[in-house]
C-alpha cells in the first residue's frame, strides 16, 4: 500500500496519465481510503484549473492600432504583387 | 491543442482574402495569452511587447504557406516561443531549457511536501488544511486567491514557471512543450510537479492564515 508521502510524490504521473495500471489502482485505492490525500488532490486539482482561469494580460489600443496598420500595409503588398504577376496564357 | 478546426479554416481563408476584421479578432483573441507567454521568455514588459508584435509580422509573412497541420493558435505560439527563446538568451535571462539536469533549480524543493508533515510510516502526521475553495470554480471565484497565484507564479524558478504556464495557463500538451523547450518528457514532468505542488503549498499556507 502507498503512503501518503509517496502519494504526493507521484500525484502528477497520476494526474498526467504516466502510470501502469498497477501504479494507477494502487492510487486510487489509496486515496478512496483516505480523506487527507483526497483533500491534496482535490487542493491540486484546484490549483490547476486556477492557473488555467488566470486572466490574460492586457493588449494597449497602440498595439491593436499598429497591428492594423501592418495588416493594411501587409494585405496592399500582396495586391500590387498579384497586378505585377502576369495573366496566365 | 488539436489540429485544425473549422473555425481556423474559415478564420484563414478571411486573412487572405484581406479581411482585416478577421485579423483584428485573432489578435484580439490571441494577443493577452502570448504576451503572458512572452513574459516568461524575456526580462521586461517592452521586451514581451516587441516579441509578440514581432510575432505578428511573422504570422503574416507566413501566413500564405501555413499548411494548417496544427492549430493556428499552435503554430502563432510556436513562432513566438522561437523568437522569445532568441530575445530571452540575447538578453542573457534565460539560460537554456535543455540545460535542466539532476537537482535542478535546488535540491531544496525536491521533497515537495515538508516531510515533517509525515510520521515515520509516511501517514500525514500534519494533513493538508482544508481550503473553502477546493474546487476549480470556487477558487477562480475568489479574487484574493487568484491575486496570490499570479504572485506565487512569477515567484518561481524559471524554468519550473515556464513550464506550468505553458502546460496549465496555456494548455499545452506535454509534447507540445518539450518539443519547443527541447526537452525529455521526464524533466518536464519532475518541473511541472515541483511547479504545482509549491503553488498548492502556497494556496495552503493563504487559506490556512486567512481563512481558519
Amino acid at each position: 500500500m502507498l503512503s501518503c508521502q509517496e502519494v504526493t510524490e507521484i500525484i502528477t504521473d497520476y494526474l498526467e496519465g504516466r502510470m501502469s495500471l498497477s501504479d494507477r489502482l494502487r492510487f486510487q485505492m489509496h486515496v478512496g481510503m483516505c480523506k487527507h490525500c483526497r483533500a491534496y488532490l482535490r487542493q491540486m486539482k484546484a490549483t490547476i484549473g486556477g492557473l488555467g482561469q488566470l486572466p490574460d494580460e492586457p493588449m494597449p489600443a497602440d498595439v491593436r492600432d499598429e497591428m492594423r496598420k501592418r495588416f493594411a500595409a501587409w494585405n496592399d503588398a500582396r495586391r500590387a504583387d498579384a497586378k505585377k504577376k502576369p495573366e496566365p496564357t | 491543442m488539436a489540429n485544425t478546426n473549422s473555425d481556423d479554416t474559415e478564420l484563414i481563408a478571411r486573412l487572405r482574402a484581406g479581411d482585416g476584421d478577421a485579423f483584428d479578432a485573432l489578435v484580439t483573441k490571441h494577443h493577452g495569452r502570448l504576451k503572458r507567454l512572452a513574459r516568461m521568455f524575456v526580462s521586461t514588459d517592452a521586451s514581451a511587447d516587441e516579441v509578440v508584435q514581432d510575432t505578428w509580422v511573422a504570422v503574416l509573412a507566413g501566413l500564405d504557406t501555413f499548411e494548417a497541420r496544427s492549430a493556428l493558435g499552435t503554430w502563432i505560439s510556436r513562432i513566438l516561443v522561437n523568437r522569445a527563446k532568441t530575445k530571452g538568451v540575447r538578453e542573457a535571462r534565460t539560460t537554456p531549457l535543455s540545460a535542466i539536469g539532476d537537482g535542478d533549480e535546488g535540491s531544496d524543493d525536491a521533497a515537495v511536501v515538508d516531510a515533517a508533515r509525515f510520521g515515520a510510516n509516511g501517514k500525514w502526521s500534519a494533513p493538508p488544511i482544508r481550503w473553502e475553495d477546493e474546487t476549480p470554480e470556487k477558487l477562480v471565484g475568489n479574487h484574493e486567491a487568484m491575486a496570490l497565484l499570479e504572485t506565487e507564479l512569477r515567484q518561481l524558478p524559471e524554468r519550473q514557471r515556464v513550464i506550468v504556464v505553458l502546460r496549465d495557463t496555456l494548455g499545452w500538451t506535454s509534447e507540445e512543450v518539450c518539443n519547443a523547450l527541447e526537452i525529455n518528457e521526464t524533466n518536464q514532468r519532475v518541473l511541472l510537479h515541483r511547479a504545482r505542488s509549491r503553488l498548492r503549498a502556497r494556496l495552503e499556507a493563504h487559506f490556512a492564515t486567512y481563512e481558519c
